[in-house]
């Protein structure tokens, strides 16, 4: 046995000891995860390991787990599943994680190498299955490639623009014996992320800004993942621009700084969405103008030109004409952006948006977030609005998907990136609770609040077991208006109020389940609140719980609706900020 | 819509293909062509694949492809700079009074003779799409028995390789390489 320059070097192992200490080299610190057959030899290692294993109770746990770790820490998320169904159960996670550009790594096993192909007992082609939703996948049937594989797997999960990557080892691999070596380079010959931005992109851009009189900063989840926030802060102080922060980038910027407009798209602040609409040029920072956001895409923006800056070429262009493409790192952009506009200023030349900043100023003004208070019942956005105020912008909030998470977005407050954790590319229900789980394991000092929906909490409350056995408090708080609130609001809208299917009957009536009692059968403590009056009580006692998981049940009143709203397919002109209600700009101020 | 041709290298890696042909249909790009096989350097293997689709929508294909790990490099090979190949084994019915006339074609499309039956004959002919559709055209009155046909492979006029560059290994140091206690 010898050791070279950090290495083990030439030790005999099995493939699952190398498979672990391959792990611990990449620098994993937790994983979230089953056993099962396959992968059962990788879990007699791990018994032994430094690397904290948290057994989960439904691999799609174990992967939104890793992806809330990820996303709290900026660190590789791990998690770990067996061969067939164990593997496809990670099929939304790592789909979610791709679509979110989440640092993520999966482990499967799979089964023998000589079975491979023969439809054997849970077996799944999980490489061909994850192959469109994986930045890259392996499947590794030689022991000797295992330190090689994880290595690479980690450096491209964690580079570039980045992603879930999944390795899938066959479980002769892990039986047979190998010699472990990791690896001191990496040689992926067709991998070459370009961080540092052309100089002549950025002197385009510079130019660009100074000649614009409506420019808007369009801040997407590349800020957030380059943990590019300080330098935004510099480049829109310095200048004055108007900032918008999509789904992905709440917390990227303030939302009490004056210069910030809010969310934009579908259920936008009116003030984010005109200021896009309406600007003369979009400068665009790892976002990539989703649908969400543009609405109808030919009507969006009509007037303005676009920077569009991305640390992947694919985005540049896909959805939208670009003027300026820049393909860097947004921290690298942001820096350089800085440092020209500062040579500009210093030689006199600075951008003129006066007008522009007041004229967006009187519509944050006219048209700031609003909802009515309902007559009898609690409203929802009054709940997520004290909670935020309560337990403040250090905390870690985590949103399902619905209502809840876009009111989470509007009313929580955000000041400090990574703050914010959901699903916004692919829209996973049940993401909130497990994400929350991974969120506090890797930052076990701060308070992580689940905001979820009473339908979305049904999909993946079973982690609640796994959070009061491992000692992950999180608190959970449910927005229980009884349904599937979005897609009601949507038959509300747009199918005569025709209540196909969205009713939950989890109110009054029936109460199925009751969460108080459901998070008492978990071990956790179940809280309910149904009126403003006790809302804050409610909260406080919740924040004094800190050994054990909390569940809230808000019984908030069922017809509360997310406004504003621009109807999907149709332009963001036709903005609503509550229903039938559209905005009225006073151009002349432009 | 406008035909092109796409060289793409490749890691000579099991999934290549597959992660290749997903792309193309995961994201509505429709292939026309695709040929695969070795190159001058063991580790890279070499596609050609011909698409049919809008100047952006190729800048998209492109950027796809660069995604994928296992793609090294690729060239759009402009017709008028590259040399492009197709190679099509076609069985023709040809009895006693007709083969003559087909042989005539042989000659005239520098075509070869690769087998012959009794009441039919098999033709091998290589050259670029156009010229394969003008032999085939002429072939038709006889009777096409049947008939198969690769996908294009092209490749750049004059000495530079479009391997040249890329085959340099850059290494790039592992992010966390910690001693293990």
């Amino acid at each position: 046995m010898t050791e070279q320059g950090g290495n083990r070097s030439g030790t005999q192992v099995t493939g699952a000891q190398s498979l672990i200490m391959s792990l611990e080299s990449a620098g994993a610190e937790n994983i979230f995860g089953i056993p099962g057959g396959a992968i059962l030899p990788a879990y007699d290692p791990l018994y032994d390991s430094k690397i904290r294993h948290i057994l989960v109770r439904h691999e799609q746990g174990a992967g939104h787990a890793a992806q809330g770790y990820a996303a709290a820490t900026g660190k590789v998320g791990v998690c770990m599943a067996t061969s067939g169904p164990g593997a496809t159960n990670l099929v939304t996670p790592i789909a979610d994680a791709y679509m979110d550009s989440v640092p993520m790594v999966a482990v499967t096993g799979q089964v023998p190498a000589a079975a491979i192909g023969t439809d054997a007992f849970q077996e799944a082609d999980i490489r061909g299955i994850t192959m469109p939703i994986t930045k890259h996948n392996f499947l590794v049937t030689d022991p000797a490639e295992i330190p090689r594989t994880v290595a690479e797997a980690f450096y491209l999960a964690s580079t570039g623009r980045p992603g879930p990557v999944l390795v899938d080892v066959a479980k002769s691999a892990l039986t047979a014996m190998t010699d472990f070596v990791w690896p001191t380079e990496i040689n992926l010959p067709g991998y070459r992320p370009v961080t540092r931005p052309h100089a002549k992109q950025i002197r385009e851009a510079t130019k660009l800004i100074l000649e614009s009189r409506r420019p808007v900063l369009y801040v997407g989840g590349g800020v957030i993942r380059a943990r590019a926030s300080k330098e935004l802060r510099v480049l829109a102080e310095m200048t004055g621009m108007p900032v918008v922060t999509t789904l992905m980038a709440r917390g990227a910027f303030p939302d009490s700084h004056p210069q910030h407009l809010g969310m934009p798209g579908m259920h936008g602040t009116v003030a984010a969405v005109a200021g896009l609409q309406k600007s003369d040029l979009i400068i665009s920072l790892g976002a990539r103008f989703d649908d969400r956001v543009t609405g109808n895409l030919d009507s969006f923006a009509p007037g303005a030109r676009v920077i569009h800056a991305d640390i992947d070429p694919a985005e540049i262009g896909k959805n939208r004409f670009v003027d300026v493409p820049i393909v860097g790192d947004c921290r690298e952009v942001l820096a350089d952006l800085v440092v020209a506009l500062q040579g500009e200023q210093d030689a006199g030349n600075t951008g003129d948006f006066e007008g522009w900043v007041k004229f967006l100023a009187g519509v944050k003004e006219r048209y700031p977030l609003g909802y009515d208070t309902p007559a009898e019942g609690l409203a929802p956005q009054y709940v997520i609005q004290r909670l935020g105020a309560i337990s403040g912008p250090e905390s870690i909030y985590c949103a399902g998907v619905g209502q809840h998470q876009m009111w989470a977005t509007h009313y929580v407050g955000f000041e400090n990136p990574n703050t914010w954790i959901n699903s916004g590319g692919l829209g996973t229900m049940g993401f909130a609770v497990p994400a929350a789980m991974g969120a506090k394991v890797g930052c076990p000092d701060t308070t992580v609040w689940a905001i979820d929906g009473d339908g979305c909490f049904q999909m993946t409350n079973q982690e609640l077991a796994t959070c009061t056995i491992e000692g992950i408090p999180i608190k959970v708080a449910i927005i229980n208006n009884e349904s599937l609130g979005m897609v009601r609001q949507w038959q509300t809208l747009f199918y005569e109020s025709r209540y196909s299917n969205t009713d939950l009957h989890t109110g009054p009536a029936r109460r199925i389940p009751d969460f108080v009692k459901l998070a008492d059968a978990y071990g956790a403590v179940g809280l309910s609140c149904d009126n403003a009056g006790e809302v804050d009580a409610t909260i406080k006692k919740a924040m004094e719980i800190n050994d054990v998981p909390v569940v809230v049940d808000f019984r908030v009143h069922r017809d509360a609706m997310v406004w504003p709203m621009v109807a999907a397919g149709t332009s963001n002109d036709d903005i609503k900020f509550a229903r039938d209600l559209a905005p009225e700009f006073d151009e002349d101020d432009l | 819509m406008s035909i092109h041709t796409l060289s793409v290298l490749v890691e000579n890696k099991p999934g290549v293909l597959a992660r290749i042909a997903g792309l193309f249909s995961r994201r509505g790009f429709n292939i026309d062509s695709l040929a695969v096989g070795p190159t001058e350097h063991p580790d890279i293997s070499r596609m050609t694949i011909v698409v049919n689709v809008e100047e952006i929508a190729l800048e998209q294909v492109t950027k796809q492809l660069n995604k994928l790990i296992e793609v090294i490099k690729i060239v759009e090979l402009d017709d008028r700079e590259a040399i492009e190949r197709e190679l099509l084994l076609v069985k023709v019915k040809a009895d006693v009074e007709t083969r003559s006339q087909v042989l005539d074609v042989v000659q005239l499309f520098k075509a070869r003779v690769v087998d012959v039956a009794t009441d039919a004959i098999t033709l091998e002919v290589t050259g670029n799409s156009a010229k394969l559709a003008d032999f085939l055209r002429v072939l038709e009155p006889f009777g096409i028995r049947e008939l198969v046909q690769s996908g294009l492979v092209a490749i750049g006029r004059g000495p530079r390789s479009i391997s040249e560059r890329t085959l340099r290994p850059v290494p790039v140091p592992v992010p966390d390489a910690k001693v293990i206690a």
